[in-house]
Formats: structure tokens, C-alpha cells, sequence
């Protein structure tokens, strides 16, 4: 199932609707690191409510990804993340290390306004 | 044989019973054992007092109240022996569990005042009956099991009441061990006191996260101070609760740690980078405003 990517202002917001394929979630990550620049987007919002299980493959993916929007020049912020799938997540030893994270899609928005507040 | 009855009983109540004095069913010899009861109320009511006394039994109570205790406990035990039913003694028991338990009486002791009784009662029957052997067997026996049962009655009752005193405070404890509390908006603290054990550990992470999600926290101050020491096991569930919190998108502030408690944290080797410690919860929430844009300034500073 293909992720919808919509641009809302500087940034763009893919929600992630069902439990991914680890092929959907490749094809997330290239489609927004290949989008970000041409939309010429400041940020990238990955919303993940929808989300109960967090295995390795999907944090590792995601971790590169904001790694990857990095690169091109952008912020990436992972919303959403449900208070359960948080803790099994750490106790596995995944960590999103170094990728922003925020309660939901209003508190990610909030935190890219801010960082690219005190950057202009 | 019926003479000799009315000899040693000697009071008018015993003389009702001459008439079929052989082999009287248990009722009738307990009948009379209550009329012996009632009639030296006010002698072994205070003998058995004194006894308590001596035995250093209910020595969170003063004599007033021990003899006050006593008489009700005294009337209810005829009362039992007299009906054969235990509920109202029952319910007594509980009643008096529920007032001595918080004065600190143990068990041995409510069962050893009741068993002293027992013993009075017991000695002032063979004082009774000593003329009569046969007599005195026949009413032991009708004594010994109703008094047996009554004593286990007093004691059940008591157990059970102090079970259910533990079971209410462990409740009260469970409920109460992890209050998330929020200071300011977006802004939650988390005072932890006492021994933490893994579940503990477990209940405390999931009312953080969850109170994180309700009340939208962007800050949490965990304040530990209250905690002398924790294991490595809990010390690394504290940390994956920071970074759990992280991954909902709040930063977490860990104040008051103890000097064992951060040992701990260093011998398990955790990357102290990911920590936000403060010294003390003050610190902590002065940080804690600071993330949030708070600044905290004097009436009149602010007004001028």
C-alpha cells in the first residue's frame, strides 16, 4: 500500500495509514527523499498513530530516512508514536537515534515552526 | 446424683434443671454453664482482666480500655455460648479487629486473651464442680468445643481483618505510588518514593507515557529523590522510560538522583549524553520552564 505524501506549506506529511510491507516502507522512504528537494520542502513530517507495532526493519528505515532528508538539506520529525509501541521499541533496543520525534502531527508542525523560526 | 447438683450449684437457677438432671443434652448443661457465667460476671470479668494484665498481652492499650474491651468481650462470649451462633461474634470480633489493628496489636495476642478466658472460665468451673467429677466432665464437654469454636472465631475474624487492612493499603499503595502530576501546562512531574520493584517500575512507565499522551507534555521532571537505592534492572528500566518518553516527543529531566543510584547508572553503562539530570526537583522544574519558554520573575519585577 503506497503511502500518501501531501505538501502542506514548507512541509510535507506522510501518514502512514496500515502496517507497512517493508517494500512500502523502502518505496516511502525513496519517494520522500526524491519529493523533498523537488517540492523544495523545509520539513518532513512521518506520522505513525496509526501504527502498533515498530519492528527493526521499520525503525532502522525510518532513522535512515532522517538521515537522508538531513542530507538533502531538510528536517524530518516522526509523530504520533503510541505510548505502548514506544516502550516495547526501546526495551528492543531501537531508539530513533538523533531523528526528532513529537506527541502528533500539531506538536511536529509546532516544532519545525520553531526550528526554522530560530534559524531564519 | 441430683442432690449433689443442688449442693455445689446451690444457686435457683440450677434447681429449674434437677428434675432431669440424667443425661441432660448439651443445650440444657450449656444453659447452665451461661447462668454460672452471668451470675460471676463482675468476678471473672476482672479476674480475667488481671490476667491480661499479667500476661503483658494488649500492652498498647490502657487498663481502662483492656477492661472496657473485656466486659463486651465477656458478654458477647456468653452470648455465644448461650445462642450457639456466631455471628454476632462474628461481626464483634471484625468490629474490635478493625479498632485495635491500628493501635499495633498482633495476632498472639488477641489469641491469647481469648484463650486466657477460656482458661478462667474453665477454672472457675472446676472450682464450680470440683465436688462433682462427673458433673464437671459432662460440662467440659459441652464447654470445651463451644469455647474451642469461639476462640476460633475471635482469631479468624482477627485474621481476616488484618488481611483485609493489608489488602486495602497494598491497593492504596498501588494507586498512589506513581502520582503523574502536571505543574504547568505541559509540564509533568513525577515524584518517586520508596523501594521501586520491576512491576512497580512497569506501572510507573506506562502512567508516564500515557499521562504524557493525555495532558500532551512536552517536559517530564522524574524526581527521584525519595528513592535511596535500585538495582541495575530497574535503573535500566528508568532509562528506557526516558527514552521512550523521548520517542512521544517530551524530554525528560531525571532530578535527584543519589549518589548509589548514579553509581548504578554508570556501572550498567548507560550513555549519560541521552540523561537530562538536575541536582534537586527545583533545579529540575527551573530547567524544566526554561524548555518551555517560562520565565519565572517577582510580582513586582514583573509589574514595573
Amino acid at each position: 500500500m503506497e503511502v500518501p505524501i501531501l505538501k502542506q506549506g514548507d512541509f510535507l506529511i506522510a501518514t502512514i495509514q496500515a502496517a507497512l510491507t517493508d517494500a512500502d516502507l523502502l518505496q516511502l522512504r525513496t519517494a520522500l527523499v526524491q519529493q523533498v528537494v523537488r517540492a523544495r520542502s523545509k520539513g518532513v513530517i512521518v506520522d505513525v498513530t496509526s501504527l502498533d507495532v515498530m519492528d527493526s526493519f521499520a525503525s532502522r528505515t525510518l532513522r535512515d530516512l532522517a538521515h537522508m532528508i538531513r542530507l538533502r538539506g531538510a528536517e524530518t520529525v516522526i509523530v504520533g508514536i503510541q505510548p505502548e509501541v514506544a516502550f516495547a521499541m526501546v526495551q528492543l533496543g531501537l531508539r530513533l537515534e538523533d531523528v526528532a520525534t513529537a506527541l502528533d502531527l500539531e506538536e511536529g508542525v509546532a516544532y519545525l515552526n520553531q526550528k526554522f523560526k530560530s534559524i531564519r | 446424683m441430683a442432690r449433689k447438683m443442688i449442693h455445689s450449684g446451690g444457686s435457683q437457677i440450677h434447681e429449674e434443671y434437677v428434675g432431669n438432671i440424667h443425661n441432660e443434652p448439651t443445650s440444657v448443661l450449656l444453659r447452665e454453664l451461661v447462668a454460672h457465667l452471668r451470675e460471676n460476671r463482675t468476678q471473672l470479668r476482672e479476674e480475667w482482666a488481671r490476667r491480661i494484665t499479667e500476661a503483658q498481652l494488649l500492652t498498647a492499650m490502657t487498663k481502662e480500655e483492656i477492661f472496657a474491651e473485656a466486659t463486651s468481650v465477656y458478654d458477647n462470649y456468653v452470648e455465644a455460648l448461650e445462642t450457639g451462633t456466631f455471628e454476632a461474634l462474628q461481626a464483634y470480633a471484625r468490629n474490635l479487629s478493625e479498632r485495635i489493628i491500628p493501635r499495633g496489636v498482633e495476632t498472639h495476642e488477641v489469641v491469647g486473651i481469648v484463650l486466657l478466658l477460656r482458661d478462667v472460665l474453665a477454672r472457675s468451673l472446676f472450682a464450680k464442680y470440683q465436688a462433682d467429677f462427673t458433673k464437671l466432665n459432662r460440662i467440659l464437654d459441652a464447654y470445651e468445643p463451644a469455647a474451642n469454636r469461639i476462640a476460633n472465631t475471635v482469631a479468624v475474624g482477627f485474621v481476616q481483618e488484618r488481611e483485609r487492612v493489608i489488602r486495602q493499603q497494598q491497593e492504596a499503595i498501588r494507586e498512589l505510588s506513581t502520582p503523574v502530576l502536571q505543574v504547568r501546562e505541559r509540564l509533568l512531574i513525577l515524584p518517586i518514593i520508596g523501594v521501586i520493584d520491576p512491576q512497580r517500575a512497569r506501572q510507573l512507565t506506562e502512567q508516564l507515557l500515557r499521562g504524557i499522551r493525555t495532558n500532551r507534555a512536552k517536559v517530564v521532571v522524574i524526581d527521584i529523590t525519595g528513592v535511596a537505592a535500585m538495582d541495575a534492572t530497574v535503573a535500566n528500566h528508568l532509562v528506557q522510560t526516558v527514552e521512550a518518553s523521548r520517542l512521544l516527543g517530551a524530554t525528560v529531566i531525571v532530578t535527584g538522583l543519589s549518589p548509589e543510584i548514579a553509581q548504578t547508572i554508570v556501572n550498567i553503562g548507560v550513555d549519560l549524553g541521552k540523561m537530562n539530570t538536575v541536582g534537586d526537583l527545583q533545579g529540575g522544574i527551573e530547567q524544566a520552564e526554561r524548555l518551555l519558554g517560562y520565565k519565572v520573575v517577582p510580582f513586582e519585577q514583573a509589574t514595573t
